[in-house]
């Protein structure tokens, strides 16, 4: 049976996580023995550059990898669901994994402009999930709509409950996606970059309501991204991803304070920084090369083609994940040697 | 003069009074591009009008349809008998408006079969992945015939009745409306929205014809009201062919056939029942037309 033993305080348990595409010829591991956990309360936020596998494992929690060329090739899920049973989510069946989603797992998407039905009212589709999952009436779900939108911030909600997306800004539209998501009281919110498509002053606004509507469900929240300055706005831990694998985990001060793997570093110098002198240290820096292909990925130590202080060693061995600090983990067979 | 000043801030002041942002389904929005274009307009009351004469037939023509009347034939347009009798001395106007109460029926009946049946095929060969190459080689072939030849092939595999007629040109349309659905159901299948609703925990069934169909009501529509124009296009060519609905019964078509012989001398059966035809799909393709103009801009997204 599932493992019993893990911890009451865990909602999220991730062990071991292989997502693998079919491609010709070949396999690429997009998702390559991925673990990390995300606790009650508490948001963790998953980071890293395009090609990371961070969109991909939560694509994989929510068992929306598309099928074939896509598939959970190993590992474990294990969800934590309101009545406190935990499930491996990777060997639910699809029925099953549908009265997750949406239900006890809510998921946010990157795109709000496109990820709302251009032909239901923002009512209906906020209803959608609470008729579907809840077996609401009509009625009954338009007016928990209109309170939802209420609690997402939307102005004048009792008009705004039977317009179109169309007829909405994306901040506004982000708002309605959240409703939505949140709908059901789902014990898990996953978060695809909320906020990349989103200009800054209402990103800020739509962190602040997150933050907010956490504190008030205790929901936990699973936050994708790749932009550090949103990390250290709401995220409790951290894990850094690269090419599949978590490179860097730990909680969001002692990371970005005392980064200990030479690509959390490289990602923390690409920031701009109003407070930067001027003149040649002025350049922003950049991380030479690209995330190498999970077809062909370099052995030993992924990154080391790209790290300043890779040394030989690195490219024979792959490094374990060894602990910094009780909370904080890195992937890097030098990281007592970083300044 | 001097009231005008007076009367304006408070002209203008009710639309900013009742100015709030009034919700507009998207439907709403539609109508209001459609009827922004004078000839849609025309076309459009045209249709209804010719609608209205149909629905109405038994009970406003001037005179019975079957009715004969041996000595009054082949009467050119009087006072009486406005599109003049034909070679049974049957009174043309009445013909036409019983006719029209057919052609019609047999435009809409094929609308709704090849629409269904179009719709059903294209969703499964745009959702299912494996279907699609099956199901598209099957339309290819269909289409690979010309409207005509295949509904004559299929009339005398089925025998001369209007349910067959209808029956044969819903499958000659089935493929446009399949093409066009799936086209456009694979561009919406990838839409965000629709993988929000697999997130939202929503079965393929209810993904396709709850997410996925409402968006392709625009295409179908467009498509269906060509699809009404050419049924009752190729009905009377089926017809005046002799293989359509049994000569008895008049439509157009088969009124056309029966004056082919008294041309010479009674053209009148030929243009009056022509101009019926010409001014029905006429005002089917201006309003297809409109309809597809004013759908423009989510067309564009959509296919």
């Amino acid at each position: 049976m599932i493992d019993g033993a893990m911890d009451a305080d865990i909602t999220l348990d991730i062990r071991n996580l292989e997502t693998h595409f079919a491609a010709d010829p070949g396999v690429s591991k997009a998702v390559d023995g991925v673990s990390f956990t995300v606790r009650r309360n508490e948001t963790l936020a998953v980071v890293g550059e395009s090609g990371s596998g961070k969109s991909v494992t939560s694509l994989s929690v929510m068992r929306l990898i598309p099928t074939p060329p896509g598939r959970i090739a190993g590992g474990e899920i294990l969800f934590r669901g309101r009545d406190g049973r935990v499930r491996d989510l990777a060997r639910l069946s699809e029925k099953e994994m549908r009265s997750v989603r949406g239900n006890e797992i809510g998921m946010i998407f990157q795109e709000p402009m496109t990820s709302l039905n251009p032909v239901y009212s923002v009512g209906d589709q906020i209803g959608e999930a609470l008729r579907y999952h809840q077996g609401m009436d009509r009625k009954a779900a338009r007016a928990e709509a209109l309170a939802l939108l209420k609690k997402v911030g939307i102005p004048a909600a009792e008009r705004r409950l039977d317009e179109f997306p169309h007829q909405m800004s994306g901040g506004m539209r982000q708002r309605v996606m959240i409703a939505m998501a949140l709908a059901c009281r789902p014990t898990l919110l996953i978060a695809d970059e909320p906020t990349t498509a989103l200009d800054v002053t209402i990103q800020a606004q739509i962190l602040d309501l997150m933050r907010r509507l956490q504190a008030e469900t205790g929901t936990s929240i699973l936050f994708i991204t790749h932009n550090l300055g949103v990390v250290a706005e709401i995220a409790h831990r951290v894990v850094v991803m690269y090419s599949g694998r978590v490179v860097e985990e730990g909680d969001v001060r002692s990371l970005f304070k005392n980064p200990r793997h030479p690509y959390t570093r490289g990602l923390l110098a690409c920031m701009p920084n109003l407070g930067q002198s001027r003149g040649e240290a002025a350049r922003l820096e950049a991380i030479p090369g690209n995330v190498p292909s999970p077809m062909n990925r370099p052995k030993g130590c992924t990154f080391a083609p790209r790290c300043p202080w890779a040394e030989p060693a690195c490219t024979t061995a792959e490094p374990a994940l060894e602990p910094v600090s009780p909370d904080h983990s890195a992937r890097c067979r030098r990281w007592r040697d970083l300044p | 003069m001097a009231s005008l000043p007076a009367q304006q801030p408070a002209d203008t002041a009710v639309p900013v009074a009742g100015a709030r942002p009034r919700s507009r389904s998207p439907f709403a929005l539609l109508m209001r591009r459609l009827f922004r274009r004078p000839l849609v307009v025309v076309a459009f009351i045209l249709l209804l009008a010719i609608l209205a004469v149909a629905v109405l037939a038994p009970w406003i023509a001037p005179f019975n349809p079957m009715k004969m009347d041996i000595l009054g034939r082949l009467k050119p347009p009087s006072a009486a008998h406005w599109f003049g009798t034909d070679e049974f001395g049957r009174d043309v106007l009445s013909r036409i408006m019983l006719g029209a109460q057919l052609s019609l029926l047999v435009g809409l009946l094929v609308v709704i079969v090849a629409t269904v049946l179009g719709t059903l095929m294209g969703l499964a060969a745009g959702y299912v992945r494996r279907l699609d190459g099956p199901l598209m080689r099957v339309t290819d072939a269909l289409m690979a015939f010309p409207d005509i030849l295949l509904a004559i092939a299929f009339m005398a595999a089925l025998g001369p009745s209007l349910y067959n007629v209808v029956l044969a040109l819903g499958i000659v349309y089935t493929p446009r409306v399949a093409r066009v659905v799936r086209a456009a159901a694979l561009v919406v299948r990838e839409m965000p929205y629709v993988e929000a609703a697999t997130a939202l925990g929503a079965t393929s069934p209810r993904i396709v014809f709850l997410h996925i169909l409402p968006n392709l009501v625009s295409p179908i529509l467009v498509q269906a009201t060509f699809i009404f124009a050419y049924a009752i296009l190729t009905e009377a060519a089926l017809s005046f062919l002799g293989v359509g609905v049994p000569p008895t019964t008049p439509t157009w078509g088969n009124m056309i056939a029966g004056a082919q012989q008294y041309f010479q001398q009674a053209d009148w059966l030929i243009l009056f029942p022509g101009f019926a035809i010409v001014l029905t799909v006429l005002s089917l393709q201006i309003v297809g037309d409109g309809l597809r103009d004013a759908l423009d801009p989510r067309l564009q997204k959509v296919t």
